[in-house]
């Protein structure tokens, strides 16, 4: 293996940019590996410790751009550099839209006077700086950067406290305004369901699931995973549960968050006490008695809390929801044993390769109770930590969406690559029973994630055939129709494959989960 | 309580262009901000300039009053050495910030040598060369002398200027003759028949111009800018439209006043055939026009863009006579046959005085006739001109842009938006060739350069500590 690379000094790229040459340069046959980053500290640590970190960084800054990648030792380099240097050109096509835009927020404001929310997107170093001009300039800030130092959230978050207004974020990829999906969000029916979500997946998967169902959401407040930590204490969490509470389209109310902190909790609860509203909870991997007592309904999985704001939006009784559940159990079992039954004897454990953090923690949580040898990247419950995240131990769970994943990458959720390959891998695993995955849809995602699964699942059936095998591919397809990639289309494609798609990630996981336990059983 | 769910969406983006695309596909209203890191983000900088933020504002919109008020007219001509303030035997003004021989640039060391067998101190390259090496001659920037010059931007002692007069604050500003294009002292040719149109012009045109401006009265040069503009003039790198004003307001006055015909004719035609004779008024007006915002505490109004071909420098109104530098750098140019960007010399001269005062690039959108110098496109040119109203703290009222419904250029750059913003001024150039003697190879336009406005803004603090501390 050979590694090369380049630096472009004191030049600025947006992410954009940055993350379509990444993604361009991977797609090169040639490339094992590669990176394109600003040379920012974090950054190199990741080159290090990947690896890829080059003599020629040495002296790199944050406003330097580090490209660089992994060819086997004949790979023609000279080309190579050559077309990730036209990669980065500047399209300086006259035919371009020639309409000015702004350079800054004073600017933007006095083009769109009625301006109520700024979306932003920059490198986090300089994201506060704008989120905090357009506060004290009455805009709502929806911060998807990451990287966003603690001390500056809080600080945005107490002063936006003051002033009314939301700090969406940092690291916040989804929310749904006024009916509006904003970055990473799903085409969702306007409904009666207000959620407050510190968990992006999250947040994508209950909206979907309550569409689905044939209700809809009013509004989906996004706060970034900190906002209910002690530190940040869940200001926003607060502040937005608070404005559910007040909005008159809203007469249910979902909170979807990994576990807060104790006290943020406590906070939480009180401020149930005011309201006059049902409310739903999913706190993954938070003890459900720390509820017990109050009247919010506390649920495990992102599915029953979803099912359960439905059936209260709906005026039914919150038993119903037993009854979907316990149906879909049997359904579950029926199908778990037949495809047991097709697995060889060495086929012993669970792979499940996630691009949604929130579905990697909710099938670990769900495989508490069921599954022992359990392995992650991003353990929670009682899963242990992966020695090497890129080596598969007994059942593993990975993240994939992880900062060791994504550093100078896209996120899987929008390329596939990373992820297609560690499938292929698993497969050639003889002791892999079954193959778990999340197929996230939605503006942000990949517009055609068929495309990059398909070939996969058909090098899968390749590669299990030749060895007289059979491998089952189990999936949950978080969308809608309205979204731009269509689910039912996406569904029909991936089952015409012979994979297994299920309604969640909850059921997918229990139907995974069950068709390895049925083999142990066996 | 936020009124976030009864109003429509209205979205400010900033960064992935690819959320814009979602919002326009669902019919949201959003603007996409261009947004770049700030060229400088030390937070205790900026931490002074928001603790003053009010006192700022107030220099500010004092320091652009004066510039707005300005009354420039062409009130006389006279030789360098007798109206000059400072003026001295042997001192030679050149553009730009201070610079020593040493460092000069090729153009600017052609013009010196130019200069001084002009003025008979030398009479060839050789002794030239010797004596500006010497010691003898002193050199001081135009700026620190009220007086402009284009290129290189070379005054002597002998040579003629245009005397011109702010009426709203008394002040007075000065700048020679403009000789014309081809090989000629401002772009550094010292050859002998460059020196002989400079002693016609001292010789014969000045002294007719001089008597027909004493005879016919002043001339309000405001007033021509104005009109200028709304005839495709930007008067940085165009000035066919201003000269032909002048133009016809002087030669009934040159027929009547000289009494030589064929000098009257001589005169005529060297002004007629010369489109840039109006360069040097537009750049003295914008001088003369800007100094009153001088030595305002507290105000971050650039009063100065300058460039000596070696450093580009800016002042501010709020900091005295200090210069800020940085590099020049070389313009990004259509150059005529046969010479490259090779062949360039790193910006040059104290033209851009015009974009300080919100003419040049800042009303290139009034210009659609040079937009091959910005891409040959003229949506490129009305955007570098809305580009500038975000770094700058007014729009004229006297200089307007037809295309834009005549709206006022933008005028009185901050040097806190330029820092801020990443938004640099935007400058219409000559180019010169780099060694002495050779002249104009292209003309085009650029970004000033970063370093000299973040000196600035750095200057600013200090000295606004300064005025706290007293």
């Amino acid at each position: 293996m050979k590694i090369t690379g380049f630096i472009k000094k004191g030049q600025y790229f947006d992410s954009v940019s940055i993350m379509l040459v990444a993604k361009q340069l991977s797609g090169l046959k040639e490339i094992v590996d590669s990176a394109v980053l600003m040379g920012t500290k974090e950054n190199i640590s990741v080159l290090k410790s990947s690896g890829l970190l080059i003599h020629e960084f040495k002296d790199a800054g944050e406003m330097d751009l580090l490209v660089v990648f992994k060819t086997e030792e004949n790979a023609d380099v000279a080309s190579l550099l050559k077309s990730a240097e036209k990669l980065l050109q500047p399209n300086k096509d006259m035919s371009e839209d020639k309409n000015l835009n702004p350079s800054s927020l004073e600017g933007a404001v006095s083009a769109l006077p009625g301006a109520n929310l700024s979306m932003i997107s920059i490198a986090g170093r300089y994201a506060a700086d704008v989120a905090m001009k357009s506060l004290q300039m009455g805009l709502n800030v929806m911060l998807f950067s990451d990287n966003v130092p603690l001390d500056k959230e809080i600080e945005l978050k107490t002063f936006a406290n003051k002033k009314g207004l939301f700090v969406m974020g940092p690291d916040c990829g989804t929310a749904i305004i006024n009916g509006t999906p904003l970055a990473f969000a799903n085409v969702v029916n306007r409904g009666n369901i207000g959620i407050v979500g510190a968990s992006g997946t999250g947040l994508q998967e209950v909206s979907c699931l309550i569409s689905n169902a044939g209700c809809g959401v009013s509004q989906a407040i996004g706060t970034g995973g900190r906002d209910v930590k002690k530190e940040v204490g869940g200001i926003m969490f607060i502040q937005g549960l608070r404005a559910l509470a007040d909005d008159k389209n809203t007469d249910v109310i979902l909170l979807v968050s990994k576990p807060p902190a104790k006290e943020v909790i406590e906070k939480i609860k009180f401020e149930v006490t005011k309201i006059n509203k049902p409310v739903v909870s999913v706190f993954l991997g938070s003890s459900p008695e720390l509820l017990f007592g109050t009247k919010i309904h506390a649920c495990a999985t992102l599915e029953e809390a979803a099912f359960l704001a439905v059936a209260l939006a709906q005026n039914q009784p919150a038993s119903s929801v037993r009854e979907i559940i316990n149906q879909q159990s049997s359904y579950i079992k029926e199908l778990a044993k037949k495809e047991s039954s097709k697995l060889s004897s060495e086929q012993k454990y669970l792979r499940a390769l996630f691009s949604g953090g929130t579905f990697c923690d909710e099938t670990q949580l769900i495989c508490n109770e069921l599954l022992t040898d359990v392995y992650s990247n991003t353990p929670v419950g009682n899963a242990k930590k992966l020695n090497d995240s890129n080596v598969s131990e007994k059942n593993t769970i990975i993240d994939l969406g992880d900062d060791e994943f994504t550093v100078g990458k896209p996120h899987p959720m929008i390329d596939y690559s990373t992820r297609c390959k560690r499938i292929i891998e698993e497969a050639r695993d003889t002791e892999t029973a079954v193959i778990l995955l999340d197929i996230v849809l939605g503006y942000g995602s990949n517009m055609d994630p068929i495309a990059e699964v398909i070939p996969t699942i058909r090098k899968v059936k390749e590669i299990t055939l030749a060895r007289k095998y059979y491998l089952p591919i189990i999936c949950s397809v978080t969308g809608t129709d309205k979204d731009p990639q269509n689910r039912t289309s996406v569904v029909t494609a991936l089952k015409s494959e012979g994979a297994i798609v299920m309604n969640s990630n909850a059921a997918s996981s229990r139907l995974a989960i069950s068709v390895v336990i049925g083999k142990g059983s066996k | 309580m936020n009124q976030l769910f009864e109003n429509e969406l209205n979205v400010i983006n900033f960064g992935m262009k690819s959320f814009k695309e979602t919002l326009d596909g669902l019919k949201v209203k959003s603007v996409q901000v261009d947004w770049k890191p700030p060229i400088f983000s030390d937070s205790k900088v900026f931490q002074v300039i928001n603790e003053n933020k009010d006192k700022i504002e107030l220099a500010n919109k004092e320091a652009v009053t004066r510039i707005l008020n300005s009354k420039p007219f062409l009130v006389g001509m006279g030789k360098a050495l007798d109206v000059i303030p400072g003026m001295k035997k042997n001192l030679l003004l050149h553009a730009g910030p201070p610079v020593t021989w040493n460092k000069m640039c090729g153009p600017m060391k052609g013009a010196v040598i130019g200069a001084l067998i002009y003025e008979g101190i030398a009479s060839n390259t050789k002794e030239a060369d010797k004596i500006a090496a010497s010691g003898k001659i002193e050199f001081s920037p135009c700026h620190e002398h009220s007086t402009v010059g284009p290129m290189a931007g070379i005054v002597s002692p002998s040579m003629p200027v245009f005397i011109l007069e702010n009426e709203a604050f008394g002040n007075k500003a000065y700048g020679t003759m403009n000789e014309g294009l081809g090989k000629v002292l401002r772009y550094g040719a010292f050859s002998p028949d460059v020196i002989e149109r400079l002693k016609w012009m001292e010789n014969v045109l000045y002294p007719a111009l001089k008597t027909t401006i004493e005879k016919s009265g002043k001339i309000d040069l405001k007033n021509i800018i104005a009109q200028a503009l709304h005839m495709g003039d930007e008067v940085h790198n165009r000035n066919r439209a201003a000269t032909s004003l002048l133009y016809r307001i002087l030669a009934p006055s040159i027929v009547r006043y000289v009494d030589d015909k064929n000098t009257a004719i001589d005169v005529l035609e060297f002004i007629n055939r010369n489109d840039h004779f109006f360069l040097n008024l537009s750049m003295a007006v914008s001088k003369v026009s800007l100094d009153p915002a001088r030595d305002i505490d507290y105000s971050s109004i650039v009063v100065v863009m300058a460039r000596n071909g070696t450093d580009f420098g800016v002042q501010l109104a709020g900091t005295g006579d200090e210069w800020f530098t940085g590099p020049s750098p070389v313009p990004d140019a259509l150059y005529f046959q046969g010479y490259t960007k090779e062949d360039a010399n790193p910006d040059i001269g104290d033209s851009s005085i015009t974009e300080t005062n919100g003419l040049g690039g800042f009303a290139i959108a009034s210009s659609p006739a040079i937009v091959q110098f910005v891409g040959g496109n003229t949506k490129d040119a009305v955007n570098y001109t809305m580009k500038m109203y975000e770094i700058t703290a007014a729009e004229n009222n006297i200089y307007k842009i037809p295309y834009l419904n005549f709206r006022g250029t933008p005028t009185g750059i901050d040097v806190i938006k330029v820092v801020e913003k990443s938004v640099l001024p935007f400058i219409d150039t000559g180019v010169a060739h780099k060694n002495a003697g050779i002249g104009q190879i292209g003309a085009g336009v650029l970004s000033a350069p970063s370093e000299p406005f973040i000196n600035a803004l750095i200057g600013l603090t200090k000295k606004i500590k300064l005025l706290k501390e007293k």
